[in-house]
């Protein structure tokens, strides 16, 4: 079988899936949801074959599972989403045709070269710290919930964080392509870069108060870092350093000082000062509100789940009982609906993406193609392991998108168009192996 | 560079595995933790959905019930709790709001069918897979509606509880705490039940007074004295005793009970009479020759200084014992920390609650074998099949068979012909002891107390009534409530 109709028939399984879980919330909730979601599943069915026609005509021999795992991923985000709010479901439907037209925009450009990319690499550099400036700027940023990561023009939100990790990216593969002999010879002038973007990453830290994409940002760095060069000691040393930058935050800035203080202790015995009423609570009352009433859903979830459409996340009578749940939590309402059994083959879905990118990169046969895959992949498992592993308590929580899964237009158009750029480079490595 | 993307592929992967590795412990390892926990509003919302399994007293009347409603396109299971305020301190309630209390909390894992039952799980799963309601199993309780609905009466208006056992069992044949609150207001509106008023300073309506309210024993803990001075072999019911109508203690006189400013003054008694009629002076002296420590014994044989066993929520059982700053204090060397004449007719910092004071009763009754308590006395599955049973069981020996005797004989002359009369019932044998605690000075109110069991020969009740605030004394205000509950449980003698 070809590889497109390989990912044809997956789209098929994938479309079928999405069937049976709008069908099972419709079942669930028949008094508050219209008919109209069993359209929504044949509607999604024909955006994936759509972009599935695209990928026949710009990239034949690209990998033929990638789209049909990004396919599953956002059908279980969009299923998840209507069952919590179909409005913001109908929504985020319209920013997947986006996407989807931002991926197709992207094959068809790049499909002959992407390679001249890395021409223009100092432009997606300055296009990465301009976009991470953004939410910074005084009228057009915003705060929400302590952290700047927002940028909104009239009615339009956006966290261009999103954008700018792709941009960054495409900086490092075509940065680190031509420099990483010198670095790899260690001599203490070539630190230069390395401080300056663990400086880049600490003023990121500082301007948005958030340790989630100084994390992210970073961690895709100091991989890059050492693909390319091979030398473990950097990445010894850039931990060092994000640990010694982290810890002087820490110090200074009261937000991370929380985060901190949550993550180690959400729940207090003794109430404890609480910034939001000004009034003495116990913490999990107040500032780890959120982290432990997702923890609840987790815990009520259990082997199996309660059933899409059948959880519980309001009172009887519709006060919802946790924060942000279609962003920052979905994924404590997937694990409560879908169980550990459903959340696991969840993340098995991810391991897997993340299993073809790096497959990928090993086929690729340039280093530009190896640097720029690898990095794709890796941001992806490690933003994956960011929010999660907020919501697990694993490490502090910080909002950041759930990738293809969570609610918001710039998560998922940054995540198709990285979704093109591994296409991209499993085509031309495919192309040029036979 | 392909062995470094090789590498970097595992660190990935193993991030994302550590993420199932932690969503595995949350939801199977920490679940039932997290479930228990009383600001868990997820695992409580969650739980309207089960139809929660019925709470029945002795003769099946249904005490609480469930309301279907439609919300949301959801069924949902709301409390309903027929009787009111009648059984609300032992039942309890479960709602979203306040959470639950008493056996609605206690009892919650048999209620929502999650009891670790084997069939209970299956047939739990069973439904939730199909989509079926899941039922949760009955509550049968010991308590008797109509002896409850007696002790409820006789304490209308008035601050206090009564509980009465079977001292054969343990069972609890009734727990009464006034002022009570109607148990289906807690979820629609609490401001009604944060507003009841009663006699006393703090009405404080959702208090379970009989288990968690803690009140001066006074002379009902004379009983308990007596258990110690019989027990330690240096006294039988016939010793003697000089009543000079007070003794010394600390080099001070400490009076008898003083009736309308006359300070009664009996002369020669012998142990049986100074019981019959309360004397403290010779109690204080019994006390000072045993020793605090010894008295303290007797009593932690009785279940002292222990929270009093029974299914509701441990935070609405107090330990009855002596009490410092509010805390229970057990003395390291009570010879030099307690003043044993005074605890030996109750006062000196004991603190009893009426659960308590009817294990001393009962304990008597039982020719010196105090039963467990227990209020649940069967669980049945939704198809009327057993779940669980209470077994009664043998909780402490207060005393040789021998004390348990002369006790009853002298708690009968108490009633026959001492302080408590009042409890006397045509063709029964009574056993019984009067308490009358001045809580403040001279002139103050009383917190009143009897106790007692019957018949005497064959106790089948036993019972303790508090009064707070009382003019009376235990023999005219608490007695003739304590006749009435054992009246309505004895065989053949219910009132109508």
């Amino acid at each position: 079988m070809s590889l497109r109709n390989r990912e044809l028939m997956n789209l098929v399984v994938v479309g079928i899936l999405t069937a049976l879980g709008f069908a099972s919330v419709y079942i669930a909730r028949q008094s508050v949801v219209s008919t109209a979601s069993l359209s929504y599943a044949g509607f999604f069915f024909a955006l994936y074959l759509a972009a599935h026609l695209v990928c026949r005509l710009t990239v034949p021999a690209a990998d033929p599972y990638l789209l049909p795992m990004a396919a599953l991923l956002t059908a279980i985000g969009v299923t998840e989403i209507y069952r919590l709010n179909p409005t913001d479901a109908f929504r985020q439907g319209l920013w997947i045709v986006v996407a989807v037209g931002a991926l197709s925009v992207t094959l068809a450009l790049l499909r002959t070269d992407y390679r001249r990319l890395e021409s223009y690499k100092y432009l997606f550099g300055l296009g990465a710290i301009g976009l991470l400036m953004l939410p910074a700027l005084p009228v057009i940023g915003e705060s929400v919930n302590g952290a700047r990561l927002w940028v909104h023009v009239g009615s339009l939100q956006f966290q261009p964080g999103e954008l700018a990790k792709i941009a960054l990216i495409v900086f490092l593969a075509g940065y680190l392509r031509e420099k990483r002999e010198v670095l790899a010879q260690g001599r203490l002038k070539d630190f230069g870069p390395l401080l300056l973007i663990w400086g880049g990453a600490m003023l990121v830290l500082v301007e948005t108060n958030d340790l989630g994409s100084a994390l992210l940002y970073f961690g895709i760095f100091l991989a890059m870092l050492y693909v390319a060069t091979g030398r473990v000691l950097y990445v010894g040393i850039g931990v060092a350093l994000f640990l010694a930058g982290s810890a002087v935050v820490y110090t200074y800035v009261g937000h991370v000082r929380d985060r901190v203080t949550i993550w180690l202790h959400p729940w207090t015995s003794h109430p404890v000062p609480c910034a939001l009423s000004g009034k003495p609570a116990l913490r999990q009352d107040c500032a780890s509100y959120q982290l432990v009433k997702s923890l609840y859903s987790l815990a009520h979830g259990n082997w199996f789940g309660t059933g899409l459409g059948k959880g519980t996340f309001e009172t009887t009578s519709g006060h919802p009982l946790i924060p942000y749940l279609n962003t920052d939590f979905i994924y404590s309402a997937l694990a409560q609906e879908l169980g550990l059994v459903g959340v696991a083959a969840l993340l098995l879905v991810y391991m897997l993406f993340v299993t073809r990118g790096m497959k990928i990169a090993l086929l690729a046969d340039d280093g530009f193609s190896k640097l720029l895959a690898a990095g794709l992949t890796f941001s992806f498992a490690l933003q994956t392991f960011i929010i999660v592993g907020g919501i697990l308590r694993i490490i502090p929580l910080t909002g950041i998108t759930l990738p293809f899964v969570s609610y918001g237009g710039s998560s998922v158009v940054a995540n198709f168009i990285l979704l093109g750029g591994l296409l991209l480079v499993s085509n031309g490595g495919t192309v040029d192996r036979s | 560079m392909n062995r470094q993307i090789a590498r970097l592929a595992l660190v990935g992967l193993g991030l994302l595995a550590a993420l199932i590795v932690g969503t595995t412990y949350w939801q199977t390892w920490a679940s039932a933790g997290l479930s228990d926990r009383q600001d868990n509003e997820i695992a409580r919302v969650a739980q309207f959905s089960i139809k929660r399994g019925l709470i029945r007293a002795a003769d099946g009347e249904i005490l609480a019930t469930n309301k279907r409603r439609r919300v949301g396109g959801q069924t949902l299971y709301f409390r309903r709790y027929p009787k009111g305020g009648l059984f609300a301190h032992l039942v309890g309630y479960s709602t979203q709001s306040r959470s639950r209390a008493g056996l609605e909390e206690s009892e919650n894992d048999f209620l929502t069918g999650s009891n670790t039952n084997l069939k209970s799980v299956v047939d739990k799963t069973l439904a939730q897979l199909s989509g079926a309601t899941i039922k949760g199993n009955d509550l049968w309780l010991t308590v008797r509606p109509q002896a409850q609905r007696v002790a409820m009466q006789q304490l209308a208006g008035k601050c206090g509880a009564a509980v009465a056992l079977d001292p054969r069992t343990g069972a609890v044949l009734t727990m009464a705490s006034r002022p009570t609150y109607n148990p289906n207001l807690v979820e629609s509106n609490f401001g009604a039940i944060s507003h009841i008023q009663s006699g006393c300073a703090a009405a404080a309506p959702l208090l379970n007074r009989a288990t968690d309210g803690l009140f001066t024993p006074g002379s009902s803990f004379k009983v308990v004295t007596a258990t110690a001075a019989l027990d330690s072999g240096h006294y039988t019911i016939d010793s003697r005793f000089d009543d000079k109508g007070y003794c010394i203690e600390y080099g001070k006189q400490v009076h008898n009970f003083a009736d309308q400013g006359n300070v009664e003054r009996f002369g020669s008694v012998d142990f049986l009479q100074a019981l019959e009629h309360s004397i403290n002076a010779v109690f204080c002296d019994i006390g000072k020759a045993l020793g605090a420590r010894s008295v303290l014994n007797a009593a932690k044989r009785y279940g002292f200084y222990k929270d009093p066993p029974l299914e509701t929520p441990s935070n609405e059982r107090s330990p009855s014992g002596l009490y410092f700053h509010g805390k229970l204090y057990d003395p390291t060397d009570p010879a030099t920390q307690v003043d044993p004449g005074r605890l030996a007719f109750g006062q000196e910092r004991m603190l009893a609650t009426p659960l308590q004071m009817a294990m001393v009763a009962a304990g008597v009754a039982n020719s010196g074998v105090v039963m467990r308590p227990y209020s649940v006395a069967r669980v049945t599955a939704p198809d009327g099949s057993l779940v669980a049973k209470t077994k009664p069981h043998k909780y402490k020996r207060a005393m040789k068979t021998s004390t348990a005797h002369a006790l009853n004989q002298m708690m009968q002359a108490v009633v026959t012909g001492g302080t408590g009369t009042a409890a006397q019932i045509p063709g029964v044998k009574v056993a019984g002891k009067t308490g009358t605690a001045e809580t403040g000075g001279a002139g103050t109110l009383n917190t009143t107390w009897f106790i007692a069991f019957a018949p005497a020969d064959h106790p089948t009740v036993a019972v303790a009534v508090v009064l707070q605030n009382q003019t009376g004394a235990g023999g005219t205000t608490a007695a003739p409530i304590a006749k009435a509950i054992m009246e309505a449980l004895l065989p053949g003698r219910s009132n109508p």
